[in-house]
C-alpha cells in the first residue's frame, strides 16, 4: 500500500501550479468583477494546456481526456488520467475555480464524451470544447426526469427542449445534450447528443448572474427543432430496458471525483491562507508542540484549523481513491459519490469558516477569501448535490432501488 | 457443540494449508512460521506467577526492520497477499470467536483465558519480532499489525486491546530496543506461555497530554527512580512486563519524555482494578509506581533511534485502527436492522432521515480509514508520519463518537438496551478521543 502522491505526476503538478500562480490568481478578481466577458488570458493558456495535455501519455490536468479503463490489458496496478486530472485540477482551482472550468476544450462535456463516446466519435470530436447540458427548469437533481426530446428522422434527431446552467455553454465549441428517445420508457431512453455550435434550432438565450465562479458562463439554451446528425447520438443508440440509466450515468464516476478534486485545491487555498493570516496569533504555526498534544489542549482557533486539516485531507485522499478505482477498472459509483460528498461539504466548510476566523478581513475583498467562501457553494452542488450523493450512497448500501429510497 | 480451542487451532490451520494464495505463491516464510507455532503450542494456562526474565539470546547489535520493498511509486491500495491471508483468518476469528463473547466478555470485565489461548494459534505476534530472534517479521509490519487490530475490533473492541497489548510491547521493543533488551524480552513472547504485556502512557489527570506527564524518572546514579500513576492500562492486573512512559529529571532539570521497560516483580510497583465505561474486556487498571528503581539499561531506546513521538504516534494508529474496526462492525449492524425494522408501514431505511445518517456513517469511516492508512503506511515505509498520525486520531476521536452515538439512536429505544452491541460500542469509542498508549503498532 502506498497513498503517497506518486513521483511521476511532479512535473504536471507544478506546471498546474504555475498556471494557478502565475496566471489565474493575478486576474481572479478582475474576472470576479467583470461577469460575462471572456478572460481571453485563457486563449494563450489553452494552447499550453493541449501541449501539456497531448505531451503528457498519461492526460493533462484537465477533465478532457477522462475514461475508465474497461480493457485492461496489463495485471499491474495503473496510475493513469484519472488520477493525474484529479492531480492537476487540485492545482488549478487552488488558483481560481472559474477560470480553470473556463478552460477551452477541458469542459465536463469532453469527460461525457471520453467517458461514453465510441472509438470513432473519439478521434471526431477530439479538438472539441464540449459543454454538459442536463439540468432543466423542471429537472435538476431528478435527472431521470428530463423533457427534452430526440425524434428520429432520417439521419437526423430532432431535438426540442431548454437546458439550463449549462457551464462554458456558450463559449463552448458544441454542446453534450440529454435528451430521451421516448419518455414512456423512462431514463433507459435518455440518451446524449453532441450538438455542434452554429447547429439551427439552437440557441444561447441567457447568462446566468450568480453567486460565484464568474469567471465561467453558465447558459441557458434552446432546442427548437434542432437537427443533430445520427451518428453524434454518444454510444449506443439501443434502448436498452434491463441497463437503465447506466450508459449516460457512467459519466458521474468519472467526473464527480474531478469536481471533488476541485474542491480539495479551493479548500486549500482558503486553508493556506488563513493560516498565512493568522500567524503570529497561532500556537500551531510556532510551537514545537504542533501536532502532538491532544486537540482539546488546543486553543480554539488551532483545534478548528486542526478539523478543517483533517477533513481536508480525507477529502483529498478519498478523491485520489476514487480516481484510482476509476484508472484500475473497477466500480467506483459509490466512492465517487463518498469523494465529492465528503470534498464538496468540506470545501464549503472550510471557506466559509476561514472568513469568519479572519474576520472582517476575510470578509472583505481585498482578500480573495471571500470570493472563495462564495466559489466553493457550486461545488456542493454540481456534478449532483450533496444530497444526491447522499442518496446514492444510501442505496447502495441499503440495495434499495430508486423507486424504494426516493 | 460450539467450536473450542483446538477446534479452532485445527481451522485456522486447514484455512491455511486449503488457501488457493498458498497454492498460488507458495507459502511464505510467514506464513510457515505461523503454521509450525499453531500446531507446536499446547493449550496450557498462561501462568500468572511472577516471571524472571533472563536474557536466552544474546545479540551483539539490535535487529531493526526495513521499510517493506516497494515495487513502484505509484499510489496503490492494494495490501499484499500474506496481509490478505492473516485478515481472512483473523476476520474469522473475530465473527466467530470474539462477537459470539463479546457481551460476557464486558460483563466480566476481563479475556476469557480461552480467548487469548485461541488467538495464540493465530501467531499474529510473529509479525512483531524480528526473524533473527525466532519471529517471522522481515520487514517492518505496522500496516498488518494495523489490519490486525482493525479486525480483532470488528468482533469486540475491548477483546482486541487485550490481545494487541503484549503484541504492542514486543513490537516497540522490536524498534526500539537494545541488543540485550531484545534478546532478554522478544524471545519470551514466543514461548507456549508468552508473557502478557501492556503499555502505560496516560495519567488519571483531566486534559491529559502525554508530551506533559507527571510522572517522574529521577536520575540517581545507574538507575531510574520512577514515581507516578498511570491510567487506562490494559490487561494492567495480570502484566508481567510495562512500558512505562515518565518524564526524565537529572540534576533537578525536567529534560525529556522516555519509555521504560518495567517487570512487574519490581518493588514499588502496584496495581488497582480501575473498570471504566467502556473497552471493559481490556481489563483497564491503575499502575502506581512508588520509588520503582530500574537499571539504566531498562530506557526504551537507548540510542538516538528512538523517538517518544513515534511512540506516542504508534498508539495512536493503534486506537485509529481500533475505531475503524468498531466502525465497520456498527455500519454493519444497523444496515439489515434499519431495512428489517418497519415503521409508517416500510422498512425505516426507505426513509431519507434515516438513509442519510449511513450514508454520513460510511463517509465518515471512510475518512477515518483513508488518513489512518496513509500514516501508518507512511510509519512502515520510514517517513515522517507525525502530522499524520495526529490528523488520523483527530478524525477517528470525533467521527468514531459520531457514529457510535448514531448507531444507538438509529435503534432508537432497543438500541438502548443490552438487548443490541450498539450500547456497549457507544460506550466503547468514547474512549478513541482520550486514549494515548495502552497499545502500539
Amino acid at each position: 500500500m502506498n497513498l503517497e502522491t506518486p513521483k511521476k505526476f511532479s512535473a504536471l503538478i507544478n506546471q498546474a501550479y504555475q498556471v494557478a500562480n502565475e496566471v489565474f490568481r493575478p486576474i481572479s478578481r478582475k474576472y470576479d468583477n467583470a461577469e460575462h466577458s471572456y478572460p481571453k488570458e485563457l486563449d494563450m493558456l489553452a494552447a499550453v494546456m493541449d501541449g501539456m495535455n497531448d505531451g503528457d501519455i498519461h492526460g493533462g490536468a484537465g477533465a478532457g481526456k477522462l475514461s475508465k479503463d474497461k480493457t485492461r490489458q496489463s495485471e499491474g496496478i495503473k496510475n493513469g488520467t484519472n488520477m493525474s486530472t484529479v492531480l492537476g485540477l487540485t492545482e488549478l482551482c487552488w488558483g481560481d475555480v472559474g477560470l480553470a472550468l473556463s478552460l477551452p476544450r477541458q469542459g465536463l462535456g469532453n469527460a461525457a464524451i471520453a467517458a461514453v463516446a465510441n472509438e470513432e466519435q473519439l478521434v471526431r470530436f477530439k479538438n472539441t470544447w464540449a459543454s454538459m447540458a442536463i439540468t432543466e427548469p423542471g429537472a435538476g437533481s431528478d435527472s431521470a426526469n428530463i423533457s427534452t426530446t430526440a425524434k428520429e428522422d432520417g439521419d437526423h434527431y430532432i431535438l426540442n427542449g431548454e437546458k439550463i446552467f449549462v457551464t462554458s455553454g456558450e463559449r463552448s465549441d458544441a454542446v453534450v445534450v440529454w435528451a430521451t428517445l421516448d419518455k414512456a420508457l423512462g431514463k433507459a431512453a435518455i440518451k446524449s447528443f453532441v450538438v455542434e455550435k452554429g447547429t439551427p434550432g439552437m440557441e444561447v438565450s441567457r447568462l446566468e448572474h450568480k453567486l460565484g465562479i464568474k469567471a465561467s458562463d453558465t447558459a441557458t439554451i434552446n432546442f427548437c427543432d434542432c437537427r443533430v446528425p445520427k451518428e453524434n447520438l454518444l454510444g449506443n443508440p439501443e434502448v436498452d430496458v434491463k441497463k437503465g440509466f447506466g450508459g449516460v450515468m457512467e459519466t458521474f464516476d468519472n467526473t464527480r471525483p474531478v469536481v471533488a478534486s476541485m474542491a480539495v485545491g479551493l479548500a486549500r487555498a482558503a486553508l493556506e491562507k488563513t493560516k498565512e493570516l493568522l500567524s503570529g496569533s497561532l500556537d500551531q504555526a510556532t510551537a514545537k508542540n504542533s501536532y502532538a498534544s491532544p486537540i482539546n489542549n488546543a486553543s480554539y482557533v488551532d483545534a478548528e484549523l486542526y478539523r478543517m486539516e483533517a477533513d481536508l485531507e480525507a477529502a483529498r485522499l478519498l478523491t485520489l481513491k476514487a480516481a484510482w478505482m476509476a484508472d484500475n477498472g473497477l466500480p467506483n459509483s459509490m466512492d465517487a459519490s463518498i469523494a465529492k460528498a465528503k470534498a464538496g461539504r468540506t470545501c464549503n466548510y472550510i471557506t466559509l469558516k476561514c472568513i469568519e476566523l479572519c474576520s472582517s478581513v476575510g470578509y472583505s475583498e481585498l482578500e480573495l477569501l471571500e470570493k472563495w467562501g462564495r466559489d466553493s457553494k457550486i461545488l456542493d452542488i454540481f456534478e449532483g448535490t450533496q444530497q444526491i450523493q447522499l442518496l446514492i450512497i444510501a442505496r447502495r448500501l441499503l440495495n434499495k432501488t430508486s423507486a424504494e429510497l426516493k | 457443540m460450539s467450536r473450542d480451542a483446538t477446534g479452532f487451532a485445527l481451522s485456522v490451520l486447514n484455512q491455511f494449508a486449503g488457501s488457493s494464495l498458498a497454492d498460488k505463491f507458495g507459502l511464505r516464510k510467514l506464513i510457515e512460521t505461523i503454521s509450525y507455532s499453531s500446531t507446536k503450542k499446547g493449550f496450557q494456562a498462561v501462568g500468572l506467577a511472577s516471571r524472571q526474565f533472563k536474557a536466552v539470546n544474546k545479540l551483539l547489535n539490535p535487529a531493526r526492520l526495513t521499510a517493506p520493498k516497494q515495487g513502484n511509486n505509484l499510489f496503490d491500495l492494494n495490501i499484499s497477499d500474506e496481509q490478505k491471508m492473516i485478515r481472512e483468518n483473523v476476520q474469522r476469528f473475530s465473527t466467530e470467536v470474539i462477537r459470539p463473547i463479546s457481551a460476557e466478555a464486558n460483563d466480566a470485565c476481563k479475556t476469557a483465558q480461552d480467548i487469548f489461548l485461541q488467538a495464540q494459534t493465530l501467531g499474529l505476534i510473529y509479525c512483531s519480532i524480528p526473524e533473527s530472534l525466532g519471529g517471522a517479521a522481515a520487514q517492518r509490519s505496522q500496516m498488518t499489525n494495523a489490519l490486525i487490530t482493525e479486525d480483532l475490533a470488528y468482533g469486540d473492541m475491548g477483546t482486541a486491546i487485550s490481545l494487541m497489548a503484549p503484541i504492542g510491547v514486543a513490537s516497540a521493543i522490536s524498534q526500539w530496543g537494545s541488543a540485550e533488551q531484545q534478546g532478554k524480552y522478544l524471545p519470551t513472547f514466543l514461548d507456549d506461555d508468552s508473557p502478557v504485556a501492556s503499555i502505560a502512557v496516560n495519567e488519571p489527570t483531566p486534559l491529559f497530554d502525554p508530551y506533559d506527564l507527571k510522572t517522574t524518572a529521577k536520575v540517581i546514579g545507574n538507575s531510574y527512580v520512577l514515581n507516578g500513576v498511570k491510567s487506562l492500562v490494559p490487561v494492567g492486573l495480570n502484566s508481567e512486563l510495562y512500558l512505562v512512559a515518565a518524564k526524565v529529571i537529572e540534576d533537578n532539570q525536567e529534560t525529556e519524555q522516555a519509555v521504560f521497560i518495567v517487570e512487574s516483580s519490581t518493588l514499588g510497583l502496584s496495581v488497582k482494578e480501575d473498570n471504566s465505561m467502556g473497552i471493559r474486556a481490556s481489563s483497564l487498571a491503575r499502575l502506581k509506581l512508588d520509588n520503582v528503581e530500574v537499571n539504566k539499561a531498562q530506557r526504551l531506546g537507548l540510542d538516538k533511534e528512538f523517538s517518544y513521538q513515534a511512540f506516542v504516534d504508534n498508539s495512536r494508529l493503534g486506537w485509529c485502527s481500533l475505531a475503524i474496526g468498531t466502525c465497520q462492525a456498527i455500519l454493519d449492524y444497523v444496515i439489515p436492522y434499519c431495512n428489517e425494522r418497519v415503521a409508517f408501514g416500510e422498512p425505516i431505511s426507505q426513509r431519507q432521515s434515516v438513509a442519510f445518517m449511513i450514508s454520513d456513517m460510511k463517509i465518515d469511516l471512510e475518512s477515518m480509514r483513508m488518513l489512518t492508512l496513509r500514516a501508518v503506511s507512511r510509519a512502515e515505509n520510514g517517513l515522517n508520519f507525525q502530522k499524520e498520525a495526529f490528523l488520523a486520531k483527530v478524525m477517528c476521536a470525533e467521527k468514531a463518537m459520531n457514529i457510535a452515538t448514531n448507531g444507538v439512536q438509529l435503534l432508537g429505544g432497543h438500541g438502548f438496551t443490552k438487548e443490541h452491541p450498539v450500547e456497549r460500542w457507544y460506550r466503547d469509542l468514547r474512549v478513541i478521543g482520550l486514549a494515548e498508549g495502552g497499545i502500539h503498532l
